[in-house]
C-alpha cells in the first residue's frame, strides 16, 4: 500500500520573477530571473541538478515545445528536462514531476520551472487558438471569463441566491486580493480598489465585470527540491516539505450529465479529499494557516471555498462577506494577491502559489507576513468548470 | 430603412410593411430545415427530399444532404436540388406531382439586396415546405402546366451576390400579363374549372402584379394573400409555397387555389383544398431590427471590424466531421442501453455508468431544453455580440454546453425553456466553408 508523498520531499529554494506585462523580456529572461533567485536561495549550481521539469501551457504562442527552452535559457549541462502541460495546473505538474523524482530516489536534486509569456499576442486576454478538432465542430467558441461566468448563474440558481448578493461577495473577493497585492512588489496589479469599483466595472461576461477577472501576465517561478535528508546534508535547516500533492481531472461527467449542478468543481472536491487524507488533515479550516487558490475569476474563488470544504454548501457568500478569507480572517486566502493581482502566467501560476506558501512559512514575506503560519495549501483549476484539471497541494514547515 | 438609405434613391416617405431577413447564422439551408421540421404529418418518411432555392450555399457539396441529416431522414432518401429560377419550387412541385414518388419539397431563399437598391425594399428571406404523396392530405392537385421563356427582366449571375433588374412596368406588361393569362386559362380549362370559382390566386410576384394578372384571367375575386408580402417581402423561390402554406390554414374543403411560379417562364398549378384539419401555422416570432447598420452587419453587407479575435482560423476538421456528421447535423445523442441515460456526444464508454458500447443514437433536436447556466460574453468574437452560451439540460440526464441564438442581452435566465434550432456554427472565410450545428433558441421561435 502506497503511503503517499508526505514529508518525503523538501523545497530548499524558490524563485519568482516579477509578474506583469513584461514588454522588456521574453521567456528565457523570465526563467533566468526566477532561477537566479532560487539558485542563490538553495545554494545549488546547475551541475547539481539531476533532472528538471518545465511547465508551459501555450507553447506555440509563448515559449516553445519540449524541454529545450529551459535547458537553453539556463545553459544547463545537458540535464534531463521534461516539459509538462496540464492546463492551469501546469506549474504544479512540473513540481509534481520533480518531487516524484527525488522521492523515488532517481536523483538528489531536481528543478521545477513554470513559465508563460502571454503578452506577445497583441491583444488582451488569453490567446485564441485555431479551430480544427471534433469539438470545435459543435462547442461554443467560449472565452475563459464566459466559461467561468457559468458558475455564477448556476450557483445563484441552485442556492436561490439573488445575483446582486452573489456579486457583492465576488466584489469583496476582488477587493481583498487587491488589498493584499498592494504589499507584493512582484505583483502585476498593485492598486487598491473598492467593492463599488468592481460592481461598476465594464461587463466582460455576465455577471463578471473586468475587475472580477485576474491579470493576464508574463512570468516565471521555480522550485528546487530534494529529500529532507539530502537537504540537511547540504546544510539546510530552513526549508518546507510537501505534505500532499493530489490531482483530479474531469472524466466528461460534468460536461455531459445534467446531474452536475454547474455550481461547483467536482475535481477540486476530489483532489481536496485526497490531499487532506494524504496530509493527515481533518479540519482544514482550522488546521490550515493560509491558502492560495485558483482565483482566475472572483466567482471561482467563491465556489472553491465550498469545494475545498472550507465553507458549507451555499454558505460561501456569507463567509466571504463576513471576512473569513480576508488577510485578518480565520483563513487568509491569496495573501500575495492571488491570480487576481499577482497575475496569471499560466505555466508559472502553480509554482507562484507555492512560492508564497514557502515565503510565508519561512517568515520572509515582509509587509504581508502572516503570524507564524505552519501549513499552507495551493490549488489550481485548469480548464473550465465543466471540464478541468484540479490540483490540491499542501506544504508544511520542516518537520512540522 | 428610408431614414438610413432613402436619400440614395430620393425616397423621403417611409415605405410600408416589413420584410424578413435571416440572422447571421441562417442561410437558405437552415431556413429549409426549419420549414421541413414544420411538416406535421404521420405519413412514412418520404422517398425523396427536394430542395428548391436560388441561393443554396454550396455549389459543389450536397446542400440537400445536410438538410436530410438535420431532418433525420434516412440515408436512402433520394436527394434533388432545384434552382436557377425563382420558379424552382413550383417546377419541383410539378415534377413531384408527375413522378408519383413521395417527396418532401423544401423551398427556401435567402438573397440579399444591395443597400439602397429597389430590391432591398422587396426581397425577404424565407422558406416553406410541402409533403407530396398519396392520400387525402391538405390539398389535391387538379391540373398544371408550364411555359419556359428566356425573358430576362432580372437575373443574378452565379458569381454575383445581388440581382440586376430592369424596369418593373416593362416586366409586367411585356413579360407577364399575356403569357400568364394564356397559361392560367389553359390550366383552368383542362380541369373544367371556371375562373370565378377560384378562391386563391397565389404567385411569386409582387402583389401589385398578381392583382393585374388575376384581373386579366377573370380571378378578380380571388384572395391574393397580399398580407404575406407586406409581412415578409418576396422570398424568391419560396414565395409560392409560403403563400400556399398560409392559404391551407384558411381554405375550406373544396376551395380552389391557383399557384403560380414565375421566373423565365411560368408554372401554374390548380389545387383543391380538402379542408383536412390542420393546425394553424405557428406565428413567426418577429423581432424587428430598428438598427439599419446592424442589419447590414449581420448580413455582412457592411464589413464590421471584429477586432483581433475575429482573426481566429475556423478551419474545420473534415475527417472528424466525416466520422460524425450525422450526429452533428442531426443532433443525435447516445442513449445507454445499460443505464437508460442520454448524453451528447455519444461515446464508447457511457459517462453516466461507464458501460462499454451500449449507446444507441437518438435524436435530441426536438427535446425540450432547460438552461442551467449561461453567460453573455462580450470578449468572445461573434457577429452579434454578446456571445451567449451555457449549459443546457435535456431529459434523461443529458447536459450540453451550447451557443445560444436569437437571444438579446438580458433576455435569458437560468431555468428558461429553449428549443433547438439548426444554424450556422462558424464561417471559415479563408477556405470558403461553413459548418452547421444546433443552438438553443427561445422556446417559441419558429420560422414557419
Amino acid at each position: 500500500m502506497a503511503d503517499g508523498i508526505r514529508d518525503k520531499v523538501a523545497i530548499i529554494g524558490m524563485g519568482c520573477s516579477r509578474f506583469g506585462e513584461r514588454w522588456d523580456c521574453g521567456p528565457p529572461e523570465l526563467m533566468l530571473e526566477a532561477w537566479s533567485e532560487a539558485r542563490a536561495d538553495a545554494g545549488i549550481e546547475p551541475e547539481q541538478l539531476g533532472a528538471a521539469w518545465l511547465g508551459v501551457f501555450y507553447q506555440e504562442q509563448s515559449t516553445g515545445k519540449s524541454g529545450l527552452p529551459l535547458s537553453q535559457a539556463l545553459r544547463l549541462p545537458n540535464v534531463p528536462v521534461t516539459r509538462v502541460e496540464n492546463l492551469c495546473a501546469t506549474g504544479t505538474e512540473a513540481l509534481r514531476g520533480a518531487a516524484y523524482a527525488v522521492a523515488a530516489g532517481a536523483c538528489d536534486v531536481a528543478l521545477a520551472m513554470g513559465v508563460e509569456k502571454l503578452k506577445d499576442t497583441g491583444y488582451a486576454g488569453l490567446p485564441e487558438r485555431a479551430k480544427g478538432s471534433f469539438e470545435d465542430l459543435w462547442q461554443p467558441s467560449a472565452t475563459p471569463p464566459g466559461s467561468f461566468a457559468q458558475l455564477a448563474t448556476a450557483y445563484a440558481r441552485k442556492f436561490g441566491r439573488d445575483m446582486d448578493e452573489v456579486r457583492r461577495a465576488m466584489a469583496h473577493i476582488s477587493k481583498k486580493s487587491h488589498d493584499n497585492g498592494l504589499h507584493n512588489e512582484k505583483a502585476h496589479l498593485r492598486r487598491a480598489i473598492t467593492e463599488e469599483d468592481v460592481l461598476g466595472a465594464p461587463m466582460v461576461a455576465y455577471p463578471l465585470g473586468v475587475l472580477d477577472c485576474c491579470g493576464v501576465s508574463d512570468g516565471a517561478a521555480c522550485a528546487i527540491v530534494t529529500t529532507p535528508e539530502h537537504a540537511r546534508a547540504l546544510g539546510h535547516t530552513d526549508f518546507i516539505t510537501i505534505k500532499a500533492m493530489q490531482l483530479a481531472p474531469s472524466n466528461g461527467w460534468e460536461q455531459g450529465s445534467s446531474e452536475w449542478d454547474g455550481a461547483h468543481t467536482i475535481t477540486t472536491q476530489r483532489a481536496a479529499q485526497r490531499a487532506y487524507a494524504e496530509a493527515g488533515i481533518s479540519d482544514p479550516l482550522r488546521e490550515l494557516d493560509l491558502i492560495e487558490v485558483h482565483d482566475c475569476f472572483s466567482i471561482t474563488e467563491l465556489v472553491l471555498m465550498e469545494d475545498l470544504g472550507l465553507s458549507g454548501p451555499g454558505r460561501a457568500v456569507d463567509d466571504v462577506l463576513d471576512g473569513r478569507y480576508d488577510r485578518d480572517g480565520i483563513l487568509p486566502c491569496q495573501p500575495d494577491g492571488g491570480l487576481k493581482c499577482f497575475g496569471h502566467p499560466v505555466g508559472a501560476s502553480g509554482l507562484r502559489m507555492v512560492y508564497e506558501i514557502y515565503t510565508q512559512l519561512l517568515g520572509r514575506a515582509g509587509q504581508r507576513q502572516l503570524d507564524t503560519p505552519a501549513l499552507g495549501l495551493t490549488h489550481n483549476l485548469g480548464g473550465v468548470p465543466n471540464r478541468n484539471v484540479a490540483s490540491v497541494s499542501i506544504f508544511g514547515l520542516n518537520g512540522g | 430603412m428610408t431614414d438610413a438609405v432613402g436619400w440614395a434613391r430620393g425616397r423621403v416617405r417611409p415605405g410600408q410593411g416589413t420584410r424578413s431577413f435571416a440572422h447571421w447564422d441562417e442561410d437558405s439551408l437552415t431556413l429549409a430545415v426549419e420549414a421541413g421540421r414544420g411538416i406535421d404529418s404521420d405519413a412514412p418518411a418520404p422517398a425523396r427530399l427536394l430542395l428548391a432555392s436560388t441561393s443554396l450555399p454550396f455549389a459543389d457539396r450536397s446542400n440537400a444532404g445536410i438538410v436530410r441529416e438535420a431532418l433525420g431522414l434516412p440515408a436512402s432518401t433520394r436527394l434533388l436540388e432545384s434552382g436557377g429560377s425563382r420558379r424552382a419550387a413550383t417546377s419541383a412541385l410539378i415534377e413531384s406531382l408527375e413522378s408519383g414518388v413521395s417527396t418532401l419539397l423544401c423551398a427556401s431563399d435567402c438573397v440579399d439586396a444591395q443597400p439602397g437598391s429597389e430590391g432591398e425594399t422587396e426581397l425577404g428571406h424565407g422558406a416553406a415546405a410541402v409533403l407530396v404523396g398519396e392520400g387525402p392530405g391538405l390539398a389535391e392537385a387538379l391540373a398544371w402546366s408550364t411555359r419556359s421563356s428566356d425573358f430576362v427582366d432580372r437575373y443574378r449571375q452565379a458569381d454575383r451576390r445581388f440581382d440586376y433588374r430592369l424596369e418593373a412596368r416593362w416586366t409586367r406588361d411585356a413579360g407577364i400579363r399575356r403569357p400568364l393569362k394564356a397559361l392560367i386559362g389553359e390550366v383552368l380549362e383542362s380541369a373544367g374549372i371556371q375562373a370565378g370559382d377560384v378562391s386563391y390566386c397565389l404567385a411569386g410576384l409582387p402583389a401589385s402584379v398578381t392583382r393585374v394578372v388575376a384581373k386579366d384571367a377573370g380571378l378578380e375575386d380571388a384572395d391574393l394573400l397580399a398580407d404575406v408580402e407586406a409581412e415578409v417581402g418576396l422570398c424568391g423561390a419560396a414565395q409560392p409555397l409560403l403563400l400556399l402554406d398560409r392559404a391551407l390554414t384558411r381554405a375550406g374543403a373544396g376551395q380552389l387555389i391557383l399557384l403560380i411560379g414565375a421566373g423565365q417562364g411560368f408554372d401554374v398549378i390548380l389545387l383543391r383544398a380538402t379542408g383536412a384539419a390542420r393546425r394553424e401555422s405557428r406565428p413567426a416570432r418577429v423581432r424587428v431590427e430598428p438598427n439599419y447598420t446592424r442589419y447590414l452587419g449581420l448580413r455582412r453587407l457592411m464589413e464590421i471590424d471584429g477586432g483581433l479575435r475575429a482573426e481566429r482560423d475556423n478551419r474545420s476538421a473534415q475527417s472528424a466531421a466525416a466520422r460524425r456528421h450525422e450526429e452533428l447535423h442531426g443532433f443525435l445523442g447516445g442513449r445507454c442501453s445499460a443505464c437508460g441515460k442520454l448524453q451528447f456526444p455519444r461515446s464508447e464508454l457511457c459517462l453516466h455508468c461507464r458501460a462499454a458500447g451500449t449507446q444507441e443514437l437518438e435524436p435530441m433536436a426536438d427535446l425540450p431544453g432547460e438552461v442551467n447556466s449561461f453567460t453573455e460574453d462580450w470578449l468572445a468574437w461573434t457577429p452579434r455580440p454578446p456571445l451567449i452560451f451555457g449549459n443546457v439540460h435535456f431529459p434523461d440526464g443529458a447536459n450540453v454546453m451550447l451557443e445560444f441564438t436569437d437571444f438579446e442581452a438580458g433576455e435569458l435566465a437560468a431555468g428558461d425553456a429553449v428549443r433547438m434550432a439548426f444554424r450556422i456554427k462558424d464561417f471559415d472565410d479563408r477556405r470558403g466553408f461553413r459548418r452547421y450545428f444546433w443552438k438553443p433558441a427561445p422556446a417559441e421561435t419558429d420560422h414557419g
